[in-house]
């Protein structure tokens, strides 16, 4: 392997590491080249800057709705301007952040690498994927700019249809749009895994953040779909009075609610799943092991998104569904938890006698197995007939989607950019700050949402912005905790756009993690690679790793 | 190397070096052969998303029909069999023309791809003609859905000339969730073809450029699935939009 | 940016597992399912004439089905295809049958309401 000329074959370690001269970033220069662009790593910061952006509208939101909950009276807004606050908040985070969060970001940068491909299969499908969400988050602006959109995000009929004489259909557009991004990124991950990887590397070689990716985007390719003609629907029965969903008319209200969430179910799915990539990837690396039964957490992906589209109807268990399909339904999402508790057991097995290190991506990996299980755990009970019928509608479901999807979700999110930042900018953030905003995130998330448990089953409604009396000790601790949880987010934002100009140079593998985006420089060339690699070991193989720095001449001549 | 293995082997690494290396082919891509692979694939991909966008209407469908059957049976014998019948022989001869042109294309025969695409357009265009007659009808009987609509003609069928089984009042209202999915399915369809046809005029001048007569087949290739999905949809509309039950005085 | 032509030493043949051969249907086949087409074309309409009570439907759907298959194998080339193509259309068709049956298990089985 020795080279004839004097050359230095491997970059060197983090302590001596510089910028690399060439990279990604500095390949082309100007707006048009990153507007234009169609290398995947662009993409995927174009919509980072974009999701955040998103994410923290979203955020005044959330904001405006805990204010206003600090007391029982409806002081602060109108009823009207607060069904308006959580319609806005709950579509924005679901459709404008949650699903796009970490495929779009994460994904697109790090599919192709993992897999040794120079870019995804459709790179200008890509580029218009981002420019359907913008075009989406635009429509959405707007919207919210004429006066915004009352119904819920669940748009249920006939209140959205016949009720309401607020913004709906440029809502509807919107979300339509979005859709057809989400479409185009599954569409586009799941034709670069199946056709684009590199020689030897079979479908166990992969990454488990790329089984992940591909099980989410099987559900948005088939999913989305569904949403979009439902969409339709309700724009053309608020238009022509058509009487789909009218009762008056002959028509069924349920119609849509079955429609609407035979892509709304799997779009949990979507959303956490890509959470769960980030997740295994950051625990194997953390406990310097790898993943305990990469067999079962690559199947149970794919389990989750197969079960996902057959138990939508639990959504709807009291709207006047048959006792006999309900029965069905919760009997299939009662299995549909499995998988995901498979994966779970699974990464606490490998934290198992590994050899773990407390690095901030870790803290929040931690923090994610702790409240995904809870908020997973309140998922079953909800499945439950008889429980549901207690605690649907109330602060109980509330709960239990934010602990999945923000002490969930977005603590995975937050663990995967702080996990691969390294890679994609060449800097490293400061960890002890880091460290500090995961511990504020994670105590200000329980403060908020643990007590929305107990206002759950002692009864409060959701989308009430008025509660009895007895209800605010409660909220007024969810109210603080989510001054603190807005802390937490906020450092991230200022201590990561720091670390662009100031932070340490952290060359290839600072976490030394195996996967082939590791065993390239930070930020990556636009070609990701300078010859396609070649896949000679499993997946998670540190003793590789090992090996392989081990024998790497570092200088010669 | 042994015989038995090297001869496979060798006859693989042949095959697998005649690569053909086109101008549009892209940098990403290993070969062609993937490049083109891949583009099916994508475009499969989306196929199965419209496959799920139609089948919304068709579950609307499918439940409407059975509540109120009476009805629509009263409100599909309004349409015309043999227009319909004509249609769906139009639509399959464009669907013919279009497999042609792919195999124009995969033979480099520039001439008889551009042929066999016009010919595809003109009977696209000759589908959507007639369903432009057929619309422009229903908007003479007032059968449009929404504030204009008039259900008079299904209370006393007999005054209009028509043999059908009379409905209640409340009962012919729903001949108004009929004419709604007759709107909303082949309009949604026709759209698609509206689409089709933006698509296949510019794959025309494409064609006529030379640009797919010299193995770079992938445009043509996927837009013909585009354009036989098309046609499929509207082999299960004719059915069940104009021969739901074209004797209901018999039953 | 132009890369050199990549030496492909692909032992485990992943970028090309199924080495799907490159069949072109010829027009003596695409001749043949046009006449089928239009042939079940006017049986269907000749089936509608005859009253066959709740077979009529069945029929109808039958005769689309087959149609809609020989225009997916023969038109759309999926005869011909790797089996991750054929796996694909079946997924497809699969989850629209889900999205049928499943919804439909509520409606049939309501105690109430109109079916």
């Amino acid at each position: 392997m020795s080279a004839p000329n004097p050359t230095i074959l491997n970059l060197p370690d983090q302590r001596t590491a510089t910028m690399p001269h060439r990279n990604f970033i500095n390949a082309e220069h100007g707006l048009l080249s990153w507007l234009l662009t169609g290398d995947h790593k662009r993409i995927a910061i174009l919509y980072l800057i974009s999701i955040t952006f998103f994410f923290f509208i979203g955020g005044a939101f959330a904001g405006l709705i805990r204010l206003e909950l600090l007391t029982p009276q409806p002081d602060l807004v109108s009823s009207d301007t607060y069904n308006k606050l959580f319609t806005m908040h709950g579509i924005i985070m679901v459709f404008l952040f949650l699903v796009p969060s970490v495929p779009a970001t994460l994904g697109n940068f790090f599919i192709p690498m993992m897999i040794g491909a120079r870019d995804l299969a459709f790179p200008k499908i890509n580029l218009l994927s981002w420019y359907l969400y913008m075009a989406a988050g635009i429509m959405m602006l707007t919207a919210m700019a004429q006066g915004g959109v009352d119904t819920g995000w669940t748009f249920t009929t006939p209140l959205s249809t016949h009720y309401l004489n607020t913004h709906v259909i440029t809502t509807a557009c919107a979300v339509f749009i979005a859709g057809f991004s989400s479409i185009f990124t599954g569409l586009n991950f799941i034709v670069t895994i199946h056709r684009m990887r590199c020689p030897g590397m079979t479908w166990f070689r992969l990454p488990l953040f790329v089984w992940a990716h591909y099980a989410a985007s099987i559900l948005m390719v088939l999913g989305t779909p569904v949403l979009a003609i439902t969409l339709v629907l309700v724009g053309l029965e608020r238009i022509f009075g058509i009487g789909v969903f009218d009762p008056t008319k002959g028509g069924d209200p349920l119609l849509f609610q079955h429609l609407f969430w035979f892509y709304s179910h799997p779009a949990v799915y979507i959303m956490i799943l890509p959470g769960m990539a980030v997740i295994s990837e950051v625990v194997s690396t953390f406990a310097r092991k790898r993943v305990f039964g990469y067999t079962a957490v690559a199947f149970s992906s794919v389990a989750i998104a197969l079960f996902g589209f057959f138990v939508w109807e639990h959504h709807m268990f009291i709207m006047g569904i048959s006792n006999y399909s309900a029965l069905i339904f919760s009997l299939l999402t009662m299995l549909v938890a499995v998988p995901s508790a498979i994966k779970i057991f699974n990464w606490c097995f490998t934290l198992q006698q590994g050899s773990i290190t407390f690095e901030t991506p870790m803290l929040y990996a931690f923090g994610f197995m702790g409240l995904f299980t809870i908020g997973g755990l309140t998922g079953v009970f909800l499945g439950s007939l008889g429980m549901d019928i207690q605690l649907t509608e109330t602060y109980f479901i509330v709960a239990h989607f934010h602990f999945v999807m923000v002490g969930g979700m977005l603590m995975a999110f937050l663990s995967g950019v702080h996990f691969w930042w390294p890679k994609m900018t060449g800097r490293m953030y400061p960890e002890s700050l880091s460290k500090l905003a995961a511990v504020v995130t994670f105590i200000g998330f329980i403060l908020t949402f643990m007590p929305q448990f107990v206002l759950g089953y002692l009864g409060m409604p959701r989308r009430y912005h008025a509660y009895p009396p007895e209800f605010q000790v409660l909220n007024v601790l969810s109210t603080a905790g989510a001054t603190i949880l807005g802390i937490g987010y906020l450092l991230p934002m200022l201590y990561l756009a720091w670390s662009l100009k100031y932070g340490a140079i952290a060359g290839n593998n600072p976490w030394q993690a195996t996967g082939l985006e590791w065993q390239t420089q930070s930020p990556p060339l636009t070609e990701n690679f300078i010859e396609i690699p070649i896949m000679d070991h499993e997946a998670y193989d540190y003793d590789w790793l090992e090996h392989k720095t081990a024998d790497e001449v570092t200088h010669v001549g | 190397m042994d015989s038995a293995i090297a001869n496979p082997q060798a006859e693989h690494d042949t095959a697998e070096h005649e690569h053909v290396v086109l101008p549009q082919h892209r940098h990403h891509f290993a070969t062609q052969e993937q490049q083109r692979e891949a583009g099916s694939f994508g475009m499969w991909l989306f196929l199965l998303t419209e496959i799920m966008f139609f089948g919304g209407l068709f579950f609307a469908y499918l439940l409407y029909r059975n509540w109120y059957y009476d009805a629509f049976v009263t409100a599909s014998n309004q349409l015309s069999v043999p227009l319909g019948a004509a249609n769906t022989a139009i639509l399959i001869t464009s669907g013919f023309f279009m497999a042609l042109a792919v195999w124009a294309a995969e033979v480099r025969k520039k001439a008889l791809l551009v042929v066999f695409l016009i010919f595809t357009i003109v009977f696209g265009l000759a589908f959507l003609g007639i369903k432009a007659d057929e619309y422009h009808e229903k908007w003479e009987k007032h059968h449009i859905p929404g504030a204009s609509f008039d259900a008079s003609e299904f209370i006393n069928p007999a005054a209009f000339g028509l043999q059908e089984k009379p409905l209640a009042p409340d009962a012919a209202q729903k001949t108004q969730m009929f004419f709604f999915l007759y709107f909303a399915m082949t309009g949604m369809h026709a759209l698609h073809m509206v689409i089709g046809i933006g698509l296949l005029f510019w794959l025309l001048a494409r064609a006529q450029r030379g640009d797919f007569s010299a193995g770079y087949v992938a445009p043509i290739e996927n837009f013909g699935l585009y354009w036989h999905f098309v046609d499929i949809v509207w082999i299960f509309l004719f059915p069940l939009l104009y021969l739901i039950n074209r004797h209901p005085l018999a039953h | 940016m132009t890369q050199p032509e990549q030496h492909l030493h692909d032992p485990a043949n992943v970028t090309n597992p199924e080495h799907a051969s490159h069949h072109i249907v010829t027009p003596r086949v695409y001749a043949a399912v046009f006449a089928t087409l239009l042939a079940c074309t006017a049986l269907t309409v000749f089936a509608a004439d005859i009253n066959l009570g709740v077979f009529n439907p069945i029929i109808a759907l039958a005769i689309a089905c087959f149609k809609g298959v020989i225009v997916i194998l023969f038109f759309m080339h999926v005869k011909y295809q790797s089996r991750l193509i054929k796996v694909t259309v079946g997924a497809g068709f699969f989850m629209f049958l889900v999205l049928v049956t499943m919804t439909l298990s509520d409606y049939i089985s309501r105690a109430w309401g109109l079916w």
